[in-house]
């Protein structure tokens, strides 16, 4: 079985016009929504305190809000998690008088109108930590940008590196706009697919290069152009087959994972569409626009013809 | 040119015979039991132990199915809870208060496998097998306020030693301040506390007539007692966990000043939150029973009003004669003479030297032990000095009964944190969200892995079916690696299990896409297998080097449920290089590689 079977290539250089500023509304979109909206934080980063409760039969979940206002937790936002049995209740940090023991506090609230209560889990963060997480977090970005860029100016060339850092930030980018629209919380884990996706879908950037590398030393008299087109057009099967196996993984995530894996998840499948594109047809026009050539690669052919043949 | 030497062939053998070994341990899972550990340093964990262990057992009947020993510990293996609640109790009963019974689970995997190999299941992070995580704040300002209000106490002590006259001893903020009344008193008084406080610097300065000697601790002071009371307080905590009977319990300093406390299993938060919390910390000092006070009245200058149980005040002075950290050892216990309710305390050598010279100078009047929790001070017990007391072996006694010896003991031995400490991060998770954590992690990542070796082997035909075996091998390899190194598998680390194996096709992919495209051109079968493997390998390495470079910066920056992620992402990455460029070449090239005249391959 085989999907593409393309006997030419396809000029992709020519709708780089097109396709970057596709990219650069998307993009601005993305960072519109961010500035406006604004990243939903979850409890992680902003601090205070989740409940996860378990009743025996469904919850009534006005009730439980009702309970909660009477011993003043007014700002508690109370929800059903996953199934109608499960209630999910987050109480902001500054309405938080008990720091760690709120949770103990809730739960025998909970507990006098229904006895069955079981709680699941309880996250309780302090403002510090929370300080902390986005410090750290930022930094990691930070250091995995550099890391690519510096080892793929050591492999490719300083073209190279700028240009999949850029195409890959503008896909972080996106993801995050995405979070920023829908209101999604943007938890820890979260974050992490956020930095895997950084890490992956430079993969889609590093194999369109390695094509390019090898094409300009066989394909000797071609236009830049077309180099570039053919790399991207032979490694299309290989970009769409690889990532629809990952998204495979990961939908079974998405679906099965529970609502921890869900955002996970979600993050990274937005992440894995947008990267096949912004591999293609963003990083490889910015190559073209930073002026990639031979001569990045291949010594003058004059050297060669001197070398001594035993 | 597809042919592997023989020595390639045995070490993917024994690569993948060491995987199966390892990752066998997962698939018995695990079965409640009992662990039982010495609390003092002079009992061990030894076949006699042992031997009283199942002594115990066989006379209560319930018949453990393993019991082992370990390095610090005796182990009993149960077919139920129900035999092992019965079982911790009958222990305990036995055992008496030298040993901690505790509630575990053992894996139920054959002896030989932790024998031999020293195999292990998975160590299951808090999310996937219940319990609680706390990140603790230690105080840091508290801890040099507390040193500075002690160093204030061996001034006045250190002046009055060396028959110094000095007016009086404050402290404002972090400067300790002695007045003098003339310059002379001040010089002697500087060069004698020079001498006895290395670790403070001082200068004069002249106000109202006073002549003035300022304390301040240096920084590298500062550093030092920082230091030593998060030490203080890890032992703390480390002896307050072992009240709760927890076993596998983590204690660990993280940062400059904090501390994780991860309890496995504990489900009742409230009691281990009350444990930990309890941020008390102890002074003793004199009572003042010159003045009188009554309800709503200023306490006179230098001296403090405190409740005590009962509710009744009691002006006591504020200098410290003794604080907390001068206990080694609190005992409840009765007192000789009329077999009232006592607690027995040893002092250390510097609290006994203090504790002498205090009781000396106050024989007849009144000393007050005061429990600080949260800033708030109460009144444990206000004795009467009845004589000079030296040694440092110290027993309080009257109006006491049993329990609250016990009480009184437990919070002297244990109360005793350098610094307070406050609870600035809790996740708790129950036992059946963790159940369900780990068959969600599961569930997902079994349908995903059946999806993807459904396509490969429909797309790729043979070389699909090689690349699925591969696939197989990186996650036993990658399970296997998991439970050698004990590393902590938690939820987003299934999650990256999941992931790394989705990513890990892609080395395949490009392989197969790399093999399809040389036949293509007219390379011979042989010769296109082997050009794919060399052509493809340079863009293995670098995309997988990219991720790892993510993976690394993850395990750097990350905390709690990211590292645990980044781990798996690291460690997959290394597994995935191995199977899918080595496992499935071996498997080509049994399969294709030894037949000289290859005219087709199954690559679809």
């Amino acid at each position: 079985m085989e999907f593409f079977k393309i006997k030419k290539d396809i000029p992709f250089m020519s709708y780089g016009k097109v396709t970057t500023s596709i990219s650069l509304v998307t993009f601005l979109l993305a960072v519109f929504f961010l500035a406006t909206k604004g990243l939903n934080f979850g409890v992680d980063f902003t601090g205070g305190t989740v409940l996860e409760v378990h009743y025996a039969q469904p919850a009534d979940i006005n009730k439980v809000r009702e309970q909660l206002v009477g011993v003043g937790l007014k700002e508690a936002l109370v929800q059903n998690f996953g199934s109608s049995h499960d209630v999910l209740i987050q109480v902001p940090l500054k309405q938080n008088t008990m720091g760690a023991k709120l949770s103990e506090h809730v739960v025998e609230t909970l507990r006098q109108q229904d006895a069955s209560v079981e709680l699941r889990r309880v996250e309780f963060v302090g403002p510090q930590v929370g300080k902390d997480l986005v410090e750290n977090g930022a930094m990691a970005l930070l250091l995995v940008s550099l890391g690519i860029v510096g080892y793929l100016w050591m492999r490719f060339e300083w073209k190279f590196g700028l240009a999949a850092i850029i195409a890959n930030l503008h896909d972080v980018v996106i993801i995050l706009g995405f979070f920023a629209f829908f209101q999604w919380e943007f938890s820890l884990s979260v974050l992490a697919a956020v930095l895997a996706v950084l890490g992956y879908s430079v993969n889609e950037s590093v194999v369109v290069f390695d094509r390019i590398r090898e094409n300009f030393r066989k394909m000797r008299k071609t236009e830049v152009s077309e180099i570039i087109d053919n790399a991207i057009t032979r490694t299309m099967s290989r970009t769409i087959i690889t990532h629809g196996s990952t998204q495979m993984m990961v939908t079974s995530m998405l679906f099965l994972g529970g609502e921890t894996l869900h955002y996970f998840a979600l993050a990274l499948t937005i992440g894995i569409l947008f990267s096949i594109y912004s591999s293609v047809l963003v990083a490889s026009p910015l190559l073209m626009m930073f002026g990639v050539s031979r001569e990045d690669f291949i010594k003058p052919e004059k050297t060669e013809a001197e070398e001594v043949l035993p | 040119m597809n042919q592997y030497p023989l020595w390639k062939y045995l070490l993917i053998l024994f690569a993948l015979l060491m995987g199966l070994v390892y990752t066998l341990p997962n698939f018995y899972g695990e079965a409640p039991a009992v662990q039982v550990l010495p609390l003092r340093s002079s009992l061990k964990a030894d076949t006699a132990l042992l031997a009283r262990v199942d002594e115990v057992l066989k006379t209560a009947q319930l018949n453990p199915d393993v019991v082992s020993l370990d390095a610090t510990s005796v182990k009993a293996r149960f077919a139920d809870t129900d035999t092992q609640l019965k079982a911790k109790d009958v222990l305990q009963a036995q055992l008496g208060e030298d040993y901690m019974v505790a509630l575990n689970l053992l894996s139920r995997s054959p002896q030989w496998l932790p024998d031999y190999f020293n195999a292990l299941p998975m160590y299951l992070g808090l999310d996937l097998r219940g319990g609680v995580h706390f990140l603790m704040q230690v105080d840091m300002k508290g801890a040099l306020d507390k040193a500075l209000e002690s160093s204030s106490g061996d001034i006045r002590s250190t002046l009055r030693e060396a028959n110094i006259a000095y007016s009086g001893v404050s402290r404002d903020g972090s400067v300790v301040t002695t007045k003098f009344r003339d310059a002379g008193a001040r010089s002697k008084g500087e060069e004698e506390l020079k001498q006895r406080f290395g670790g403070v610097e001082f200068n004069t300065s002249e106000a109202g007539g006073d002549f003035l000697l300022h304390g301040r601790l240096k920084q590298q002071e500062q550093l030092r007692i920082q230091e030593a009371a998060i030490q203080q307080n890890l032992i703390t905590l480390r002896n307050r966990v072992n009240e709760l009977g927890v076993a596998e319990p983590v204690i660990q300093q993280q940062g400059a000043d904090r501390i994780v406390v991860q309890l496995p299993g504990v489900q009742d938060t409230a009691r281990a939150k009350e444990i930990l919390g309890r941020t008390a910390t102890l002074e003793v000092r004199l009572v003042d029973d010159e003045h009188q006070i009554g309800a709503g009245a200023v306490a006179p200058f230098g001296t403090e009003i405190f409740k005590d149980s009962d509710g009744s005040l009691l002006l006591v002075k504020k200098s410290v004669i003794l604080t907390g950290e001068r206990i080694d050892d609190a005992q409840p216990g009765f007192d000789s003479r009329n077999n009232e309710p006592a607690v027995h305390i040893n002092l250390d050598a510097v609290g006994a030297r203090k504790f002498k010279e205090a009781t000396r100078e106050n024989v007849g009047k009144r000393m007050a032990i005061i429990l600080f929790e949260k800033g708030r001070g109460e009144v444990v017990t206000a004795p009467v000095i009845r004589e000079e007391i030296g040694g440092g072996r110290v027993q309080i006694s009257g109006r006491m009964n049993t329990t609250e010896a016990n009480d009184t003991a437990l919070l002297l031995r244990a109360g005793a944190l350098a610094a307070p400490m406050e609870i600035i991060e809790e996740r708790t998770v129950g036992p059946s969200l963790g159940a369900d954590n780990i068959k969600r992690g599961f569930d997902s990542t079994k349908i995903g892995f059946i999806a993807i070796a459904i396509f490969m082997i429909v797309y790729y035909l043979m070389f699909g079916t090689v690349s699925v075996l591969a696939l197989g091998a990186n996650l036993l390899l990658l399970v296997a690696l998991l439970s050698m190194m004990q590393a902590t598998l938690t939820l987003p680390g299934m999650a990256a299990i999941a992931l790394t194996l989705g990513m890990a096709i892609d080395s395949n992919v490009l392989i197969n896409e790399r093999i399809r495209e040389e036949l293509r051109n007219g390379v011979p079968p042989q010769g296109a297998i082997h050009a794919g493997y060399e052509n493809a390998f340079a863009t293995i390495l670098d995309t997988n080097i990219t991720t790892l470079i993510a993976g690394i910066a993850l395990f750097m920056f990350g905390s709690g449920p990211i590292k645990g992620f980044a781990v798996v992402l690291c460690l997959g990455i290394l597994t995935s290089m191995f199977s899918a460029v080595m496992v499935s070449r071996a498997l080509v090239n049994l399969f294709y590689g030894r037949k000289a005249r290859l005219n087709k391959v199954a690559i679809g």
